[in-house]
């Protein structure tokens, strides 16, 4: 699928993708959006650059495996979890603080699990079917 | 509660842990296998940590993420669910081992450690979920898993056998997560504790009813009863001897799990509609089992024809339902599962030394490999229900109770379909083991497995399973006397529901108005 318009939309489409999916994880503890959704916009962007480029191109891109996307994002899920036990409180109560008034906490980390995941499972099903 | 929010954690997060550590290392098959077999190890230790806290009668309870039942997913654990944790963590180690010995570099390549701590992440799940739609998220996880499990090697026949097994699983899975639709529209939780309490005021029972028997359609095709069954012998037979192993082991095992749940803790009301066709399907599922069993000569058929007549043993005793019947069921599921992995490991070494799971291709055994026909007999003995190994406990436990509750017919079948078992596993035995070895079969002795790294690592696992098989048949008194409390701790919920809804917060939690 070597198209000209293709190789070229892909190149603008796949910054404006990864921006959006950014900003789409960050605002989704408390709007709509999340780790997910944001997964599947990067997934977006990255397929449609690689759709004319193949699969190198891809591989190139990301530098690191799909599958170790999707374990790298299960592991940070687990982990987030983790300083609940330690606390003495329920596997995944999240922990808050609050420097500045901006709320940071342990959901990011799950949340970023959540996008790794969900890019790295998408990018794995698309791998065998992209051209070389 | 700090001790309940770790114990019950851990027994999911060491498979998460090895699902994850694995696809990071997934390039390197040998990272790969230290990570499994430590995630399998770490299964079986923090199970063996959380029998230890429950052992007593004691019903631990964490809600994930703080947020209380009925809204929030709860975790529970007693002593049936930590008896399955551990025995699955048992699994997990024993076969994990085997699976070691195999000729696994292509395998490994292709997402096997990932999907095989993905299918106990599954399994674990269930066990410990007190929560029906979460239940169904973990068979979901597990029936995955098990599809990529099956479908590893690539073959036409594994790809006919895989499609057969995902599309009776989805089908039923579907019609799953359509009665939890109901079961909610009904009683407005889902929540296990919570719907015990909920759906006795439910007004309308009959919808109660048909709700249970929705619920054992979609629990049965899991556990492969009659008439559901036929996915099982079409996928087993199919799928290398761990992965076969490993399946045997859990999977249907889950389904019979869920039915003792959901039949003692949920709808244990209006039995007069359902135990009756519990018992039915129960005596059904035994005939059936074992005269396919009977009827083939595939080593891997026969043992999967097996795995269907034993659930039937199981749900006798969830149809009969006293507390010895429910305590026999446990002891039954306990004993097979350990006997029914062992057969199959079993058989991938029979195939390796004969070169065939046909038992017409086969024979003499016996005369190169003597341990392997008695590390063989034990499995297969106990499995028949023979004294005085586990079996025999098991089988007298749940016949009893149905002689004692007055359902003869159910023993009467109970203690034929034993003789057929005994019958077919003699099948083997004689064919594989005692005839002369076929002509154009290679010789036993000249076959047998190479180096002795792999023949300790494949008679390693099957020996510690015999063993356990044996210390359950000679030292049978703690093995029954947790089943038979485990099974009046079922019997008697309110433990279960205190656990979810601990007294002192009472009313705050549970929210009784929104019961329609």
């Amino acid at each position: 699928m070597n198209s000209l318009i293709l190789r070229t939309t892909g190149r603008a489409i796949l910054p404006l993708a990864l921006l959006f999916s950014i900003y789409v994880l960050f605002r989704g503890h408390n709007e709509p959006g999340g780790g997910f959704i944001g997964g599947l916009i990067a997934a977006a962007g990255l397929a449609v650059y690689a759709l004319p480029r193949g699969r190198s191109a891809l591989v190139r891109l990301i530098r690191v495996w799909p599958k170790a996307l999707i374990g790298g994002g299960l592991a940070l899920g687990l982990l987030s979890g983790l300083p609940a036990l330690l606390l003495n409180s329920p596997y995944l109560t999240h922990q808050w603080t609050f420097p500045g008034g901006l709320a940071v906490g342990t959901a990011l980390v799950f949340d970023v699990g959540v996008y790794l995941t969900v890019v790295g499972a998408v990018l794995t099903f698309l791998l065998p079917y992209l051209e070389e | 509660m700090m001790r309940a929010n770790l114990l019950l954690a851990l027994p999911v997060l060491c498979p998460l842990a090895g699902v994850a550590l694995s696809l990071l290392a997934w390039r390197w098959p040998l990272v790969q296998r230290g990570v499994s077999l430590a995630a399998s190890f770490g299964l079986l230790l923090s199970a063996i940590a959380l029998v230890g806290a429950v052992h007593d009668g004691t019903v631990l309870a964490t809600q994930f993420g703080a947020w209380q039942a009925p809204f929030g997913i709860s975790f529970v654990g007693d002593m049936l669910s930590a008896a399955m944790v551990l025995i699955a963590g048992l699994m997990a180690v024993a076969v994990g081992i085997y699976g070691l010995a195999g000729d696994a570099s292509a395998r490994e390549y292709a997402f096997y450690h990932p999907l095989y701590q993905g299918l106990l992440l599954g399994v674990t799940g269930a066990f410990l979920t007190g929560d029906i739609f979460n239940l169904y998220v973990w068979f979901e996880v597990m029936l995955i898993s098990s599809f990529g499990l099956l479908a590893l090697g690539g073959t036409k026949a594994q790809l006919d056998a895989g499609v057969k097994y995902v599309t009776l699983n989805l089908v039923v899975t579907t019609q799953f997560l359509i009665a939890v639709a109901l079961l909610y529209g009904a009683t407005g939780t889902l929540n296990m504790a919570d719907l015990a309490l909920v759906l006795p005021t439910v007004e309308n029972q009959g919808l109660v009813t048909t709700l249970a028997l929705l619920f054992l359609v979609a629990f049965g095709a899991k556990a492969a009863v009659f008439p559901l069954f036929f996915w099982l012998p079409a996928a087993y037979h199919t799928a290398s001897a761990p992965v076969v192993a490993i399946f045997a082991a859990l999977l249907t095992k889950v389904g019979v799990y869920a039915i003792l749940r959901t039949f003692t803790l949920m709808f244990d009301g209006d039995t007069g509609v359902t135990a009756p066709i519990v018992g039915a399907i129960a005596a059904a599922t035994m005939i059936t089992g074992v005269l396919g069993a009977a009827a083939h000569f595939d080593i891997r058929r026969i043992l999967s024809f097996h795995i269907i007549s034993q659930i039937g043993y199981m749900l006798l005793g969830i149809a009969v339902a006293t507390p010895l019947a429910v305590g026999g069921a446990i002891l039954y599921v306990i004993h097979h599962i350990v006997v029914k992995a062992n057969l199959f490991l079993v058989a991938g070494v029979i195939h390796r030394a004969g070169g065939s799971y046909h038992l017409k291709e086969i024979g003499g055994l016996y005369r190169g490999l003597p341990l392997l026909g008695v590390l063989f007999a034990i499995p297969a003995l106990s499995l028949a229900g023979l004294p005085p190994l586990s079996g025999f406990w098991a089988k007298f436990g749940v016949i009893k109770a149905s002689l004692d509750a007055g359902h003869i017919a159910l023993a009467v079948t109970g203690l034929a379909v034993g003789l057929l078992t005994l019958y077919s596993m003699l099948k083997i035995w004689n064919e594989a083991f005692w005839k002369a070895a076929p002509e154009r079969s290679v010789a036993a002795e000249r076959r047998w497995l190479g180096e002795p790294g792999t023949r300790v690592l494949m008679l390693v696992p099957i020996s510690a399973l015999a063993t356990i098989t044996l210390a359950i048949g000679f030292w049978a008194e703690p093995f029954v006397d947790y089943s038979l409390r485990a099974g009046a701790q079922l019997l008697d919920k309110s433990a279960y529901i205190d656990a979810v809804f601990p007294p002192e917060t009472a009313g705050g939690a549970r929210i009784q108005e929104s019961v329609p």
